[in-house]
């Protein structure tokens, strides 16, 4: 077990590694065409160096003057010494700007998560016991629109339905006009106001998945022997589904579980976006449109970094949760 | 036909009208092919048939709707609309004009202690400077003559002369002006004859040349003159308006209707004039056809859905939108099912080195997160100008090459357990080759998965491109797709008021992903053979 996780990471951080490199290479291969802005502006100022001269500096001082594959292990340097450098659009150290927006992200994943987990599994236990019935295909039916809408529509539905008919919520933003005026509590409030709407978007497109997931599961443990055995010797149908159906759905579905919980950090890039959400999603969306290397680049590989640590977690909640499992 | 075919089919009409077989006859067993079979379970799933019929629906409206609508993609429309423009501005002349004679000595303060002693009601002033007096002579009504030391310097008058294209020298001035005021209404200059009429027409030997009035009427915007009919008929309305007193001095504005009728075409021209008091002037206002963009109309018998917000149909986007949608997500699935094929088929079958290169590809492929790759490629080739039909190639290509991994993963992992079975033992001992052992005995094995998953992946294709093009990193004008129709709504305004414009681009895509994932559900349950129903 040991051994495995050991050789596991290591392999997490090789692929990383070319992640990363992956990742770089593109952003190199773009246009810098914020750097050029950069220097013109600064070339525009009076008694300034020439836009030739601003250009090469800036160039050096973001390592862009090297190839790719020097530029790429000098970034790969800092890196490690968790430097990412500055960001150019928000002109603050990129792990500050993280760390500022981070949590808002984490929040919204959180609470997001927490009503996915209990609307979805119950959901999806529920239609499986109930296969074929009207109730199991009422269940599917809005597993699968809620697979199927893209978010900006249901966004803008929400916002037209609960913003702008009922006001009760605003269309934008994180804070009220009138946040700096409230007490802790208010502000509080406040906040928790404006998430409501995010949160809701962010759940009913996401319990789909786990709903789905839960029902194929349940279904395959239902037609299992044992579930057959359990029923043959006469136990209520309720301990048959909940004490030994449901117990071994678990195991598929703690392992995916906790498999996303890295994702929590990951932040929703359109949900934020289109709300005006200043999380991690939205500042890095404004990033990459406008070009912000060092930050996009941190972004990325934070992203691939989260995948990478979430199927390990899978993997070994895997091995941990079902005993039968024996990891080589 | 031989003599033998004959009986046999004599002998099959027979045996079906008696319909009598044998127990151990083969033809008592209805045998389905398994085609047929997976026909008939998925037609039995009441619901993935409503999916297919909403595909089918879609293709119809998307690919043929196009054809039959009247309205080409990127047609514009336009609308006259009735905008209030200001066209001119009047004012009735109450301060004194000045007609200048002797410049060296009318001079501008001359004329100010003039216009001041015209008002005390003097008939002389002195000037600091000049000894001799000016004399102010009132020579008729609202006309006064300023000589000094026996000259005529100039005269000042409310009343002003215009000419048709000439400028009127002082005499000339003078004289219409004398006559217009006066009850005298013809004089001579150099020998001439002129006539001034009722209305203040100046006459040349019998020609009009211009005219006296007391109204200033400018034009304001694209109009250069008025005919003096019009500015006549003007004045008369503004005159008797004013005395009946339907202006508002009070500093309101009362719109007032002004009917003119055009001698020359005959048609009838309404005009809107307000009274601003503040700087007491009239203002002529006036309704203007105006040819736009028939941008947001709302749905009517020509456009069924209204207009967007570039003057284009609606209904005609969206077909052509649909069309741009379901084109792109078939070429994307096609280019990473086969991508995934040939990967997942060459690594699953090969296992080793390749196996391993081809995995850890695969793996990095996982990782790297897509939609920020998509926004940024996205963002880049905006900044670059790429032309919008180069960037809807780059746009399935990219994603058909994001896309693959998920597949050759699925089909590895099949061919692996697939290339121990006997058939594949047999496929080796004929000696075929690797290729044909590959593509022809295993990857027919997991068509029913890739059929399943392509399904599925055509959904998804969709759903990603309509998220880039709503983000304005997709598809672009002037191509419709289902997403840049949505992106009006970034609009807070369109949200709220043109919900036509969003509203059924939105249920489009929603209808077609759900009908894609319904059919691909039932296509999983229907290749399935251990499914009961």
């Amino acid at each position: 077990m040991k051994k495995y996780i050991i050789k596991r990471i290591l392999v997490s951080i090789l692929i990383l590694f070319f992640v990363a490199f992956c990742i770089y290479a593109l952003m190199r291969c773009l246009p810098h065409s914020y750097v050029e802005t950069i220097a013109r502006q600064k070339s525009m100022q009076p008694n300034s160096k020439s836009y030739e001269e601003w250009l090469a500096q800036l160039n050096a001082a973001y390592n862009l003057d090297k190839n790719i594959v020097p530029g790429f292990f000098g970034w790969l340097g800092n890196a490690i010494r968790l430097d990412f450098g500055d960001s150019w659009s928000w002109t603050v150290p990129v792990t500050q700007k993280f760390s500022d927006v981070i949590w808002l992200s984490f929040v919204m994943g959180v609470i997001s998560f927490v009503l996915e987990l209990i609307i979805a599994i119950p959901l999806g236990v529920v239609a499986a016991t109930h296969q074929y019935s009207k109730l199991d295909y009422v269940i599917s039916l809005i597993a699968l629109a809620g697979i199927s809408l893209p978010t900006f529509f249901f966004a803008s539905l929400l916002k037209l339905v609960f913003s702008v008919k009922l006001g009760w919520f605003e269309l934008y933003g994180l804070v009220g006009r009138y946040y700096n005026q409230l007490d802790s509590w208010g502000q509080f409030l406040d906040k928790a106001h404006h998430l409501v709407l995010p949160i809701t978007t962010l759940v009913v497109l996401s319990i789909g998945s786990l709903m789905r997931y839960t029902r194929t599961n349940m279904l395959e443990v239902l037609s299992s022997d044992y579930v057959r055995t359990a029923r043959a010797k006469g136990l209520p149908e309720k301990d048959v589904i909940f004490k030994h159906a449901f117990r071994n759905t678990l195991i598929p579905l703690v392992t995916i579980v906790g498999g996303s919980l890295p994702g929590l950090f990951s932040g929703a890039l359109i949900t934020e976006t289109l709300y005006g959400l200043p999380g991690i999603g939205f500042t890095s969306y404004q990033s990459m449109t406008q070009g912000d290397i060092p930050f996009s680049m941190f972004y990325m590989v934070f992203l691939s970094m989260l995948t990478l640590v979430g199927n390990l977690i899978t993997d070994i909640l895997y091995a941990v949760v079902d005993p039968r499992v024996r990891l080589a | 036909m031989t003599e033998n075919n004959k009986y046999d089919v004599e002998k099959n009409v027979q045996v079906e009208e008696n319909e009598t077989y044998s127990l151990n006859d083969d033809r008592r067993v209805k045998v389905l092919s398994p085609g047929a079979m997976v026909a008939k379970r998925f037609f039995r799933n009441r619901i993935a048939v409503v999916g297919l019929s909403i595909l089918v629906a879609m293709f119809l409206f998307s690919f043929v709707g196009g054809v039959i609508s009247p309205y080409n993609e990127k047609q514009f429309f336009y609308r006259y609309d009735q905008r209030i423009k200001e066209i001119a501005g009047a004012k009735e002349n109450t301060d004194f004009r000045y007609l200048i004679k002797d410049a060296d000595r009318f001079t501008s303060i001359v004329q100010a202690t003039a216009v001041l002693n015209i008002n005390k009601g003097e008939s002389q002033f002195t000037m600091t400077g000049n000894k001799s007096p000016y004399h102010i002579n009132q020579t008729a009504e609202g006309l006064y003559e300023i000589s000094v030391d026996g000259h005529v310097i100039g005269a000042v008058c409310k009343s002003i002369l215009s000419l048709d294209g000439e400028t009127a020298d002082y005499d000339l001035n003078y004289n219409a002006l004398k006559a217009f005021l006066s009850d005298q209404k013809t004089f001579v200059l150099d020998g001439v004859n002129y006539e001034v009429d009722e209305t203040g027409g100046l006459l040349r030997d019998g020609k009009e040349i211009g005219y006296v009035s007391s109204y200033v009427v400018s034009p304001i915007g694209a109009v250069s003159d008025f005919s003096r009919d019009f500015k006549e008929e003007l004045q008369y309305f503004l005159e008797t308006n004013d005395e009946a007193g339907n202006f508002k001095r009070n500093g309101e504005n009362e719109k007032t209707q002004f009917v003119y009728k055009n001698p020359t075409s005959g048609e009838e021209e309404t005009y809107i004039v307000s009274f601003n008091a503040a700087d007491s002037r009239w203002v002529i206002k006036r309704y203007q056809a105006e040819y736009v963009y028939d941008l947001y109309s709302a749905p009517s018998k020509e456009h069924w859905l209204g207009t967007e917000g570039n003057g284009m149909d609606m209904l005609t986007r969206l077909m052509y939108g649909g069309r741009v949608s379901l084109v792109i997500g078939f070429i994307v699935v096609f280019i990473e099912t086969s991508l995934g094929i040939v990967m997942g088929g060459i690594s699953g079958y090969f296992g080793g080195a390749v196996d391993f290169l081809i995995m850890r590809i695969v793996d990095i492929m996982f990782c790297i997160p897509s939609t920020p790759i998509l926004i940024i490629i996205g963002a880049a080739m905006d900044a670059l100008g790429v032309d919008p039909t180069i960037r809807m190639i780059y746009l399935m290509l990219i994603l058909g090459f994001l896309g693959w991994p998920g597949i050759a993963h699925m089909v590895r992992g099949q061919i692996l357990s697939l290339r121990e079975q006997e058939f594949m033992t047999a496929a080796e001992a004929t000696g075929l080759s690797a290729k044909r052992r590959i593509f022809k005995h295993l990857v027919p094995n997991v068509m029913p998965q890739l059929i399943v998953s392509a399904t599925m992946g055509l959904g998804s294709a969709i759903l990603v491109e309509a998220t880039l093009s709503f983000l304005g990193l997709g598809v672009r004008f002037p191509f419709a797709s289902w997403g840049n129709i949505i992106n009006g709504v970034n609009d807070t305004y369109v949200l709220t008021t043109y919900l036509w414009v969003w509203i059924p681009a939105g249920i489009c895509i929603l209808l077609t992903v759900l009908a894609f994932n319904l059919v691909g559900d039932g296509l999983r349950d229907a290749f399935d053979p251990k499914m009961k129903r």
